[in-house]
C-alpha cells in the first residue's frame, strides 16, 4: 500500500536563498527516496521539517493522508506524535546509555518481556551482538552507524528519515556500509527519506530522487532516469554525471573490468565489491569527441555512433550520441564547429577505462 | 568553637541547597531552553544577588517579609508568627541569595547539551518531560553537583543577609560567620581561629569534591 508524501513548504534563513520546496510522491513499503542537491539546497531543511524538527513559515505537510503540518489550518503535530524513525548526520547517539539503552529508549510503550526481545532482535538484525552493554563512543564509525539505525527503527516508525547517513565515516568504511545500508533498508521494508550530495549514494540507495538546488525542487524521477535524462540544464549541472545505464560485468581480469551494455563492450576499472549488475556512470566531461576513422589513443573505449542531440551550455556543447546506448559528452563550441558536428554526424567517442564508474544495481 | 552555631548553618546550608535544586532545576531549564527575546529580563533578575551588596538585598528581605508588608501579614496570619528574625525567615534569603551560585551552573550544563541528542529524544517518541529526566539530567550531572555544592558553600558564609534577615539568635539564625564575628567583637581570638579555621576547611573540602568531580579523577579506576 503506497502512503503518499506531500510536502509544500516555505522556509526562509537570514542571508540564503528562500526554500520553496514541493514534493509529492507516493512511497511503497520499501520505497527509498533520495534528496539529492549541493550543501546550501535546502535538502536536510526538508527532512527536518518532514521531522517535525523545523518549522517552516507556510506550507503542508501530509503522509499517509495524515496531516502533520498545515499551516493555514494552524496544525502541527510534534515529532513525538509523526511515529517516524529519524538518523542525525553524526548518529546522535546517547552517550550516558549503553548500546541496548540506546536502542530502549524509544520502547518505552513496550512490556519490559516486549521490550528486551525488540532489543535483542535489533542486535542480531544490525549484527551487534555482543555489544549491548558497550557505551557507543567504544563502537567504530560503521557500528555507530550501525546503533542509530537500530534505535530509530526499533518502535517500528512508518516513516525513516536518513540525514547523510553515510558522511560521518571515512571513504573506505563509506563503501562498505553503502553496501551494507541498501541490504538492510530492503530488508526494513519501510518508506525512507535520504538525504545525501553523492551521486553514488543516490544511485545505489534510491528508488526515486528528488534534485533540489537553491531551495527548489527541480526534478522528481527514478535515479537512472534524472541522470541520464535531467529535466534542464540545472539539474544537470547539479547531478554532474550525464550517462547513466544499465550493464553486466562479464569479465574482471588483471584490475580491468569488461561490462556489456547492450551490444556493446566497455573497459573499466575493477573494483572488488562490484556485482555483476551494474550502472555504468560516464561523466560527460570525460568523453572526447573525434570524426570516425582517427588513429588509436591510450584510451580504452572507442566507440562509433551517430549525433543525436546538440545543446548549447554557454561556451560549451553538449552532444547526445547513439552509439548502441546514449552517451552524453561535452566540447567546447570552437571544437563543435571544427568538427563540423551536426545531428545526424558520424563521430567517435573515446574515453579512458578510469571514466567508467561502475556502480553495484540492487 | 561554637558546635550550636556550626550545626544550625550547616543544616540552613543543606536545606537551601535541596530547595535551589527544586526550584532552580525549571528556572534554569526555562533560560537555557527559551526562545523568549525577553528572556535576559529574568537571567539579570536571578543574577542580581551576584553584584548587590548582601545589606542592600537583606534589607529589601526584610521589608517584604515584614508585618507591614501583605506577604508578611499573610505568613504570620497563617502560621501564627512573623517571618524575620526565624530560622525559615533566614531559609528564605539564603535560597534568594545563593540563587544565581545554583541557577548559572545548572543552565550552563544544560546549554552544554547537544541539541541534536534531544531532537533524537523527541523523534523517538519522548516527551519533553521525559527527555529532560532520561537524558537532559543525567548529562548535566557535573552541572548539578557544581551548583548545589555552591548554593551550599556560599551558604555557609553568608553575613550580611543573616544580619539583616535573621538577626543574632542563638540556636535560631546565629550561624556560623556571625559567631566569629561575636568572638572578634568580645576579643576572643582563639574561638574565632577555631571556628575560622573549620569553615576554611569544609570550605576547601567542598570545592575539592567539585572540581574532582568535573575533572573525573575517579575515572582511573575500574569502572563497573
Amino acid at each position: 500500500m503506497a502512503a503518499e508524501m506531500i510536502v509544500e513548504v516555505t522556509k526562509t534563513f537570514p542571508g540564503r536563498p528562500p526554500i520553496r520546496a514541493g514534493i509529492r510522491y507516493p512511497l511503497e513499503a520499501s520505497t527509498v527516496l533520495i534528496l539529492f542537491g549541493p550543501s546550501g539546497s535546502g535538502k536536510t531543511t526538508v527532512l527536518r521539517s518532514v521531522a517535525g524538527l523545523e518549522w517552516p513559515e507556510h506550507g503542508t505537510i501530509q503522509f499517509a493522508s495524515k496531516t502533520w503540518l498545515d499551516t493555514a489550518a494552524g496544525i502541527s503535530i510534534t515529532p513525538q506524535e509523526r511515529h517516524i524513525g529519524y538518523m542525525a548526520q553524526d548518529y546522535a547517539l546517547f552517550p550516558t546509555y549503553t548500546v541496548a539503552g540506546n536502542i530502549a529508549y524509544g520502547l518505552g510503550d513496550l512490556a519490559v518481556s516486549d521490550r528486551k526481545k525488540r532489543v535483542e532482535e535489533m542486535l542480531e538484525l544490525f549484527q551487534l551482538r555482543g555489544f549491548g552493554r558497550a557505551k557507543p563512543q567504544e563502537l567504530s564509525g560503521g557500528q555507530q552507524q550501525r546503533v542509530a539505525l537500530a534505535r530509530a527503527v526499533a518502535p517500528r516508525p512508518q516513516l525513516l528519515l536518513l540525514d547523510e547517513p553515510l558522511s560521518a565515516v571515512d571513504a573506505p568504511t563509506r563503501l562498505q556500509l553503502r553496501g551494507e545500508l541498501r541490504g538492510l533498508l530492503k530488508q526494513l521494508a519501510l518508506p525512507s527519506i535520504i538525504v545525501t550530495h553523492d551521486w553514488t549514494e543516490a544511485l545505489t540507495l534510491g528508488d526515486v530522487m528528488a534534485v533540489m538546488s537553491e531551495g527548489n525542487v527541480l526534478q522528481i524521477g527514478s535515479p537512472q532516469d534524472v541522470f541520464s535524462r535531467p529535466a534542464n540544464a540545472d539539474v544537470a549541472r547539479v547531478v554532474g554525471v550525464e550517462t547513466v545505464v544499465q550493464g553486466t560485468c562479464v569479465e574482471n581480469h588483471e584490475g580491468l573490468a569488461t561490462v556489456q551494455v547492450g551490444m556493446i563492450s566497455l573497459t573499466a576499472i575493477a573494483s572488488p565489491e562490484i556485482d555483476s549488475d551494474v550502472f555504468v556512470c560516464i561523466r560527460a566531461e570525460d568523453v572526447t569527441l573525434e570524426l570516425a576513422g582517427s588513429v588509436e589513443t591510450s584510451a580504452r573505449n572507442h566507440l562509433t555512433g551517430t549525433v543525436q542531440t546538440i545543446a548549447s551550455l554557454g561556451a560549451l556543447a553538449q552532444i547526445t550520441i547513439d552509439c548502441g546506448f546514449p552517451l552524453a559528452a561535452v566540447i567546447t563550441r570552437s571544437a563543435l564547429s571544427e568538427l563540423g558536428l551536426a545531428v545526424g554526424s558520424a563521430v567517435r567517442a573515446r574515453f579512458k577505462a578510469g571514466s567508467v564508474h561502475l556502480l553495484s544495481r540492487r | 568553637m561554637n558546635w550550636t552555631a556550626i550545626w544550625l548553618t550547616i543544616k540552613l546550608a543543606s536545606l537551601t541547597s535541596v530547595v535551589l535544586l527544586v526550584i532552580g532545576l525549571p528556572i534554569a531549564y526555562w533560560v537555557s531552553f527559551s526562545k523568549w527575546r525577553w528572556k535576559f529580563i529574568v537571567e539579570s533578575v536571578v543574577a542580581l544577588p551576584l553584584v548587590l551588596p548582601p545589606t542592600v538585598l537583606g534589607f529589601y528581605i526584610l521589608v517584604a517579609i515584614g508585618p507591614h508588608s501583605p506577604v508578611g501579614r499573610f505568613y504570620s496570619d497563617i502560621v501564627g508568627h512573623p517571618l524575620p528574625f526565624t530560622f525559615e525567615g533566614l531559609l528564605l534569603a539564603s535560597i534568594l541569595y545563593s540563587l544565581p551560585f545554583a541557577v548559572q551552573p545548572f543552565a550552563a550544563a544544560f546549554e552544554q547539551v547537544d541539541r541534536k541528542l534531544i531532537e533524537a529524544s523527541w523523534t523517538l517518541g519522548a516527551s519533553r518531560l521525559r527527555t529532560f529526566f532520561k537524558l537532559v539530567l543525567p548529562l548535566s550531572k557535573a552541572g548539578l553537583i557544581t551548583g548545589a555544592v555552591l548554593s551550599f558553600a556560599h551558604t555557609l558564609g553568608e553575613f550580611g543577609v543573616v544580619l539583616m534577615v535573621g538577626g543574632n539568635i542563638e540556636g535560631v539564625t546565629r550561624t556560623v560567620s556571625i559567631d566569629i564575628y561575636d568572638e572578634v567583637q568580645v576579643l576572643n581570638y582563639a574561638g574565632a581561629a577555631k571556628t575560622a579555621a573549620f569553615l576554611l576547611v569544609v570550605s576547601y573540602t567542598v570545592l575539592l569534591v567539585v572540581y574532582a568531580m568535573n575533572r573525573k579523577v575517579w575515572a582511573v579506576w575500574p569502572q563497573k
